[in-house]
C-alpha cells in the first residue's frame, strides 16, 4: 500500500517539476509599484497576455516600493505616480526613462449640510489645508460661492496618512500656489501635515470625510465619482473654474512638454485644464543590457510599453482614467525608442 | 496514591512496549533537538534585533539619541523624530490595558470559578476565543464605521473637537482585540487553583467572596498578571486596526480624544511609498524603537510576576 502511494507523489512531483519547466520557458515581465493605476495595469497586462502570450506580473506595492525594487533591479519595469527625486536617481547606478500611460486628478471633497457644488481658488486651498481657515462660514469662501449659504461649521481636514502619489500630485500643486505652503511644508508623498485626521488609502479619506460633518479631504477622481462623492470646482492658473472631468485632466496635458517626460501637470498653462493633475509612470532603465537579462526580454518590455502607450490607451477611458493626448504620446514613442540593448537601440 | 488495578496494568503494559520497541531516538540525541530549537529562537530574535540596528544605522548615526525626544517627523525635509509616536503608542496600549481589565477579570473569575461547566459557560468561553481569531482589519472597519460615530455623539456632548477618531476610539478597539488573550489565561489560571485550599476556606466559613478575594486571586495573581502583559504586548504591536481609527496625526497629543499616531502604524503607513535611505533607515529605526519597548515592558513584567510569586511564598 505505502509503495503505490510513494510512486503515485513520485509520478505528481516529475509532473509538476516538468510543466514548471514549461511554463518558466514563457517570457514572463515583472513589474511592481503605484497603486493609483493598478485597475488599469491589470487590466491592460490581462489583454496583453491573451494577445501576445506575454504574462506580466505587476505587484502594487506603491510608488516608492517600485522605486526601490527597480534600483535593485529586481524588477524589469517601476510604477510610480511621483517624479523620481535627484537623490533617488543617484541611487540608481544608470539612467532612469519615465514613460507616462495615463494621467489622473486629484479633486477635493467634503462634507457639509446639502452638500452643495462649490469653488475654490488655489489661496483658498492652501489656507483651508494649512488650517488658517477655520470656518466654513469664512469670508473668503463665501466670497468665491456667491449664492451658496456656507454653514457656521468648523472645518477638518482630512488628508492620507500612507505615503501616496496622490499626496505627491495634491501637495506639488500646493507648492505652485501657495508660497506659505512651499517653505512650511513641501511636496512629497508623506509630508508633516499642519492640520488635520489622517485616513488610510483612499477608503480610509472618504470614510473620513463621510462621517465627519464639516470635513475636506482630498481624493482621485475615480474614488470620488465611483462613491458619489461631491467634489469642488478648482480655479485654474488661466483664471477659469474647471470641474475635473477625464476630458480636463486629458486637456491639462495640452501644454509644452519636455523631451524627458518628467513633467507635472499640476497648475497647467492650458485655459481649459484641470490644476490639480498628474501622469502616471512606468519606470524602465535606458539600457536594457544589465545584469544577466536577455535581449529577448529587452524586446517584449519595449513592445508592452508600445502596446501600452498605444492600444492600450483604449481601456483608459472605460476605468475613468485619462489617455493620453496625442503630444504626449509622441513623446513617449520618442523615449521608448530611445532604450537600448548593450547600447545597440532596440526598435527602430 | 491510590491506582486502581486497571491502571497498574495500562503502566506496566506501556513500559513493555516501549522496552520492546527499538529506540528511534536515544535520550541524548532527543535533548540535542530540544536544546537546537530552544536556541534556534534565542538566535532569530538575536538577529532580529542586529538586522534592525544594522538597517537602521544611517538614521541612528544622523539623530543620535535626539531621534528619541525630536517631535518632528518631516519626511519632505528629511527630519524624523519618534516621540510623538512613543508617546501616542504607550498611550493607547495601557489605557486599552485599563479597559480591557475591567472586563477581563470579571469574566476570569465566573468562567474559572463561579460557571466552570455547562453549556452557557462553554458557549461563552468559545466566543472569547472566537473574538482572538477575528482578523484586527474587521476590528478597524468595526471601529471607524461604529464606533467612531458614537465616539463623536459623545465628544459633541463633552464640547470637545468631534472626530470621532483618535486615541480614545483606538484604546477602545485595542481594548476589545486584548480582553480574550488575558480573559482566557485568566481563566485557566484560577481553574488551576488547588480545591483543597478552597475548600479549607469555605470550612472555616469564608464566603465565596471572601475565598475568591483570599485565596484565588492571591495565588492566580502572578498568572493573571502574566496574561494582562500578554495582552500588552499584543497592543503595543497593533497595527491594522490602530491605523484605521487613530487619525495619524503627528503631534503630541494633548488629551485622549486628540488623533495621534502610533510606532506600528506610522510603519505601516509609509513603508511602501518611502524613498531616499535616511527616511527608510528612519522608519525602520521606529521598529527598533518599539521591539525595545515590547522587550522592556516584558521584562518589568517578567519582574513583577517574580515578585508576586514571593510574596506568594511567603504568605
Amino acid at each position: 500500500m505505502m509503495k503505490y502511494v510513494f510512486s503515485f507523489l513520485l509520478t505528481l512531483v516529475v509532473l509538476i517539476a516538468v510543466t514548471g519547466n514549461g511554463a518558466a520557458k514563457e517570457q514572463e515581465l515583472i513589474g511592481a509599484g503605484a497603486t493609483f493605476p493598478y485597475p488599469l495595469y491589470s487590466k491592460m497586462f490581462d489583454v496583453y497576455s491573451k494577445e501576445y502570450g506575454v504574462k506580466v506580473n505587476y505587484q502594487a506595492i506603491g510608488s516608492g516600493g517600485g522605486i526601490r525594487q527597480l534600483t535593485n533591479k529586481t524588477v524589469d519595469f517601476g510604477g510610480s505616480d511621483a517624479i523620481m527625486s535627484e537623490a533617488d536617481l543617484k541611487e540608481a547606478s544608470a539612467p532612469i526613462l519615465h514613460i507616462p500611460t495615463c494621467a489622473g486628478a486629484v479633486v477635493l471633497t467634503y462634507n457639509l449640510p446639502g452638500n452643495p457644488q462649490l469653488k475654490f481658488t488655489p489661496d483658498v486651498i492652501g489656507d483651508l489645508f494649512l488650517g488658517k481657515i477655520g470656518k466654513w462660514n469664512d469670508r473668503r469662501l463665501s466670497d468665491i460661492n456667491p449664492g451658496v449659504k456656507l454653514p457656521d461649521m468648523s472645518v477638518t481636514v482630512v488628508h492620507r496618512s500612507d505615503g501616496s502619489g496622490t499626496t505627491f500630485i495634491f501637495s506639488d500643486y500646493l507648492n505652485k500656489v501657495s508660497r506659505e505652503w512651499k517653505e512650511k511644508i513641501g511636496a512629497g508623498t508623506s509630508l508633516n501635515w499642519p492640520a488635520g485626521l489622517g485616513g488610510k488609502g483612499n477608503p480610509g479619506v472618504a470614510g473620513l470625510v463621510k462621517q465627519t460633518p464639516g470635513s475636506i479631504g482630498y481624493v482621485e477622481l475615480i474614488y470620488a465619482l465611483q462613491n458619489k462623492m461631491p467634489y469642488g470646482m478648482v480655479k485654474n492658473k488661466k483664471g477659469n473654474f474647471v470641474t475635473a472631468t477625464l476630458a480636463a485632466t486629458s486637456k491639462a496635458a495640452d501644454i509644452n512638454l519636455p523631451e524627458d517626460m518628467k513633467v507635472s501637470l499640476t497648475d497647467t498653462d492650458s485655459s481649459e485644464g484641470y490644476p490639480i493633475s498628474g501622469f502616471t509612470w512606468i519606470l524602465v532603465y535606458k539600457d536594457q543590457g544589465y545584469g544577466d537579462r536577455s535581449e529577448e526580454k529587452a524586446k517584449e518590455l519595449v513592445k508592452l510599453l508600445w502596446w501600452m502607450t498605444h492600444e492600450g490607451q483604449k481601456y483608459t477611458e472605460s476605468l475613468e482614467y485619462a489617455p493620453l493626448s496625442k503630444k504626449a504620446v509622441e513623446k513617449a514613442e520618442k523615449l521608448i525608442k530611445s532604450i537600448s540593448y548593450k547600447s545597440n537601440v532596440i526598435m527602430k | 496514591m491510590n491506582h486502581s488495578r486497571a491502571e497498574v496494568l495500562m503502566v506496566r503494559g506501556a513500559t513493555e512496549a516501549i522496552r520492546w520497541r527499538k529506540p528511534v531516538f536515544s535520550e541524548s540525541s532527543f535533548r540535542k533537538i530540544l536544546a537546537i530549537a530552544g536556541v534556534f529562537v534565542l538566535l532569530l530574535l538575536v538577529a532580529i534585533f542586529f538586522s534592525l540596528v544594522i538597517a537602521s544605522f544611517p538614521s541612528i548615526r544622523n539623530f543620535g539619541i535626539r531621534f528619541l525626544f525630536s517631535s518632528t517627523w518631516d519626511p519632505v525635509k528629511s527630519e524624523f523624530g519618534a516621540f510623538p509616536f512613543l508617546v501616542g503608542t504607550l498611550a493607547t496600549s495601557f489605557l486599552a490595558l485599563v479597559i480591557s481589565v475591567v472586563f477581563s477579570i470579571p469574566i476570569s473569575i465566573s468562567l474559572g470559578e463561579y460557571s466552570t461547566q455547562g453549556s452557557a459557560a462553554t458557549f461563552i468561553k468559545s466566543m472569547i476565543e472566537l473574538l482572538a481569531g477575528v482578523p484586527s482589519v474587521i476590528y478597524g472597519f468595526c471601529g471607524l464605521f461604529l464606533l467612531a460615530p458614537l465616539v463623536r455623539t459623545l465628544e459633541m456632548k463633552l464640547g470637545v473637537a468631534p472626530y470621532g477618531v483618535g486615541i480614545f476610539t483606538a484604546s477602545l478597539v485595542l481594548s476589545i482585540m486584548i480582553i480574550p488573550y488575558s480573559a482566557s489565561i485568566g481563566r485557566e489560571v484560577i481553574s488551576l487553583v488547588p480545591s483543597d485550599l478552597k475548600e479549607a476556606a469555605l470550612s472555616l466559613g469564608a464566603t465565596r467572596f471572601e475565598v475568591i478575594r483570599k485565596i484565588i486571586l492571591p495565588y492566580a495573581g502572578s498568572g493573571i498578571v502574566a496574561g494582562i502583559l500578554l495582552s500588552l504586548g499584543r497592543a503595543l504591536g497593533e497595527t491594522m486596526a490602530v491605523t484605521m481609527v487613530i487619525g495619524n496625526s503627528n503631534f503630541i497629543p494633548k488629551s485622549i480624544f486628540s488623533p495621534a499616531n502610533t510606532l506600528a502604524s506610522v510603519i505601516a503607513n509609509e513603508f511602501t511609498e518611502a524613498t531616499g535611505s535616511l527616511y527608510l533607515a528612519s522608519l525602520i529605526e521606529l521598529g527598533l524603537v518599539l521591539f525595545i519597548v515590547t522587550t522592556i515592558i516584558n521584562l518589568i513584567g517578567k519582574l513583577i510576576i517574580r515578585r508576586m510569586g514571593v510574596e506568594d511564598n511567603e504568605g
